[in-house]
């Protein structure tokens, strides 16, 4: 009991991290059609400046700067290259955006160094929030988990209830006829993009101190988030909610469980020993494998139901 | 026209002979090592060590004048790079390559060099080995061209299980390590010794993990918690003990650690407080040993790089590639590989040690240390100022640290 209830509450939180990571992904896709390769560079972006403002002042300067910052560069990065990139097809705007994931990785090595930088926990957030059993729960945790959710409550007021998220909600759809009733349809999209751009800096901002801020980070969750993005099904927000809790709970479970095909087999009457044909696949334990599941998903999904949880497109 | 030409030309002969004649006194050795990544951290202060040790240990500080000139390569941490940059430094003319971080990549250089060295007589290169600690690289895959002066799995395990022998609280012992061949032996020899040692300890887990993949251990410390481990014996090291610990910190895991390192970088600083007395470490060296041979060195290290001193191997590695090359008075492989084997020297506590010429492996002392508060009696220094260091809980002399070898080697 005090392992599911922890491995819940460990899996959940990190899948609100990844939810953070990859709303902005699929919200750009949804709009442009634009799968952003340089999405994960604004999440390690995000966790650096976070680092660098929080060393010139305190934390929660840093919590609300370094999206702000980062949302700025991105709408500026759509402003000046991509929309120029726009005309010559989504190749282009795709390769555009993988390029500067590489510019951005070499940039943050030049500037911060080729190792982790010491991006800290602040003391007000550094503790036990309660105890479980056995088990203590840290209080940053639950602060990741408040952060995600406001962010995922806040999201869906603009884009359902307010006048901006009704006209980003039509340049979705109809960009045409949004454009001839007078609005500025490739401002919209410079928004979205800077918005998308700001989530997975804020996403920055909590899972850089919370795990490690280094060169490596953004190659770390680049495919985990294109997977959620893909189950969940491209350009759906609820989709990428479900998926990312799913792929959160799902890897922590896995690394708990250490059911192997042996056992399956065993319990089955059948006995599996050194000598069997394939022991070496037959012995690995579900804990082992737990890195490889969510890519497991992905091909799975893809074969089962390629518009993904909660897609809608039909291809 | 023609006379300037010659001129010059001579001018340039001369400098040339004055540099060869400055490199007979110099040693290169290249520093192929894992110095960007997630292991970076620890790669760019094996490097500070190296350099330092080179600075304090050769060149005006060796009675000869022999000067180490370190080359450092960075590897990235991978096997291909590194060896990529045997190649490069073969074909640089640098007969002395050093490399510690990952038995994987140590693996790997050994089976170049005994390639390399059987298709270039006469330009034979020397491994020092000053972390990689695969019992293998001294048993069974064992060479005359690699010399290691760390001390190996099996002998800090036979030491650590020999301690943890004796401690009966110990009940539940959960094995976690980094899958890649170091991680597999320590999880191998671990259950091995302890059920010979302790037939009633219980194994509640033995575990391997990607290797500097896992940014967040929390499953991992509910899974141990779960299974009711008092006990964790890891050879985690860098970023993969810090965040282990500060997971187990993090859910309040009340159990003992027995690790290898939990003294290098970064491991300290997360260990902090909450880990007094509960973390132990097994090494050949600490700063607070007892008859302390490397205080001025270790002090030196600390004000100079603001970080801690604790690969007493690269300084090792230095004098004895000094005493070599002053012994065979060459720089050349062969020769200075023939003055390493069997050569005896002293340790960081004082102690003989002899660079054993059967299989290579470096026979020193061995310490278990148990992090508590600083100031007391025996912990004269703390790390990374968090108040604690490292105190003696036992101690080994070499020949009680000594393992028997099975290699099977003919030296050239």
């Amino acid at each position: 009991m005090e392992f599911f209830t922890i491995s819940l509450l460990n899996g959940v939180s990190y899948g609100l991290l990844l939810f953070m990571l990859s709303a902005g992904l699929t919200l750009i896709f949804s709009m442009m059609g634009v799968l952003n390769f340089a999405h994960a560079s604004f999440y390690m972006l995000g966790a650096y400046f976070a680092y660098q403002v929080s060393e010139w002042t305190n934390f929660w300067v840093a919590f609300v700067i370094a999206p702000v910052l980062v949302a700025l560069l991105g709408g500026a990065f759509e402003r000046t290259v991509l929309r120029k990139t726009h005309k010559f097809g989504h190749v282009a705007e795709l390769l555009v955006t993988f390029g500067l994931s590489f510019v951005i990785l070499e940039l943050v090595q030049l500037v911060w160094g080729r190792t982790p930088v010491e991006y800290k926990v602040p003391a007000a957030l550094d503790g036990s929030l309660f105890k479980l059993f056995n088990s203590t729960f840290p209080t940053y945790r639950a602060f990741m988990m408040v952060v995600a959710i406001g962010m995922l409550a806040s999201l869906f007021l603009v884009l359902k209830k307010t006048r901006i998220g009704l006209v980003i909600q039509a340049a979705l759809t109809h960009p045409d006829t949004t454009e001839a009733l007078g609005h500025n349809v490739p401002r919209v999209f410079a928004f979205v993009f800077a918005g998308g751009c700001g989530l997975a800096a804020l996403a920055g901002v909590i899972g850089g101190n919370a795990f490690i801020t280094e060169p490596g980070m953004a190659q770390a969750v680049g495919a985990i988030i294109f997977v959620v993005v893909v189950v969940g099904g491209m350009g759906s927000l609820g989709g990428a909610l479900i998926a990312s809790l799913l792929i959160g709970v799902m890897q922590t479970f896995a690394v708990g469980l250490d059911w192997s095909f042996i056992g399956g087999l065993q319990s089955l009457g059948v006995d599996v020993t050194p000598e069997t044909f394939g022991y070496p696949v037959w012995k690995l334990k579900l804990s082992q494998v737990a890195p490889i599941l969510p890519y497991l998903l992905l091909v799975v999904m893809l074969v089962v139901r390629p518009k993904g949880i909660m897609g809608t497109r039909d291809e | 026209m023609k006379v300037s030409l010659k001129a010059s030309a001579i001018a340039v002969a001369v400098s040339l002979m004055a540099v060869s004649a400055a490199s007979a006194q110099t040693v290169k050795v290249a520093f192929i090592e894992g110095m960007s990544g997630p292991f970076g951290g620890v790669g760019q202060n094996q490097l500070n060590h190296f350099q330092y040790a080179a600075e304090q240990f050769s060149g005006k500080n060796a009675n000869s004048g022999v000067t180490v000139q370190i080359v450092p390569m960075d590897s990235k941490g991978s096997p291909q790079e590194a060896l990529a940059l045997f190649k490069k430094a073969t074909d640089d003319g640098i007969r002395f390559i050093s490399q510690g971080n990952g038995s994987s990549v140590a693996g790997v250089l050994i089976d170049a060099v005994n390639k390399h060295n059987e298709r270039n007589p006469g330009k034979e290169v020397v491994f020092l080995n000053y972390a990689a600690i695969d019992p293998d690289f001294t048993n069974s895959k064992c060479s005359p061209w690699h010399f290691r002066f760390d001390a190996g799995v099996d002998m800090k395990l036979e030491a650590l299980t020999n301690y943890m022998k004796d401690n009966k609280a110990i009940k539940n012992v959960y094995v976690l390590g980094q899958n890649y061949s170091f991680g597999q032996q320590v999880s191998k020899f671990t259950a091995s010794m302890l059920a010979t040692k302790r037939p009633d300890v219980k194994i509640v887990g033995n575990e391997l993990h990607p290797l500097g993949q896992v940014k967040d251990f929390a499953p991992y410390i509910a899974k141990m918690m779960a299974a009711g481990a008092d006990t964790v014996v890891t050879g985690n090291w860098g970023p993969d003990l810090a965040l282990l610990i500060k997971a187990a910190k993090d859910a309040g895991f009340k159990g003992n650690f027995y690790t290898f390192y939990a003294g290098v970088i970064g491991a300290p600083s997360a260990i902090g407080e909450a880990g007094t007395d509960r973390v132990f470490q097994v090494s050949y060296w600490h700063p607070n040993v007892e008859k302390n041979a490397l205080e001025s060195t270790y002090t030196g290290f600390k004000y100079k790089f603001k970080e801690e001193f604790y690969t007493v191997a690269l300084v090792n590695a230095t004098k004895f590639l000094v005493a070599a090359v002053e012994k065979s008075k060459s720089t050349d492989g062969l020769p200075v590989a023939r003055a390493l084997a069997g050569m005896k020297g002293k340790g960081g506590s004082g102690e003989d040690i002899e660079l054993r010429a059967a299989d290579g492996a470096m026979q020193q002392a061995l310490y278990i240390s148990q992090w508590t508060r600083a100031g007391g009696p025996g912990v004269k220094y703390a790390m990374e100022g968090t108040g604690h260091g490292f105190k003696t809980v036992r101690y080994l002399e070499p020949k009680l640290a000594a393992m028997p070898t099975t290699c099977q080697m003919t030296r050239p």
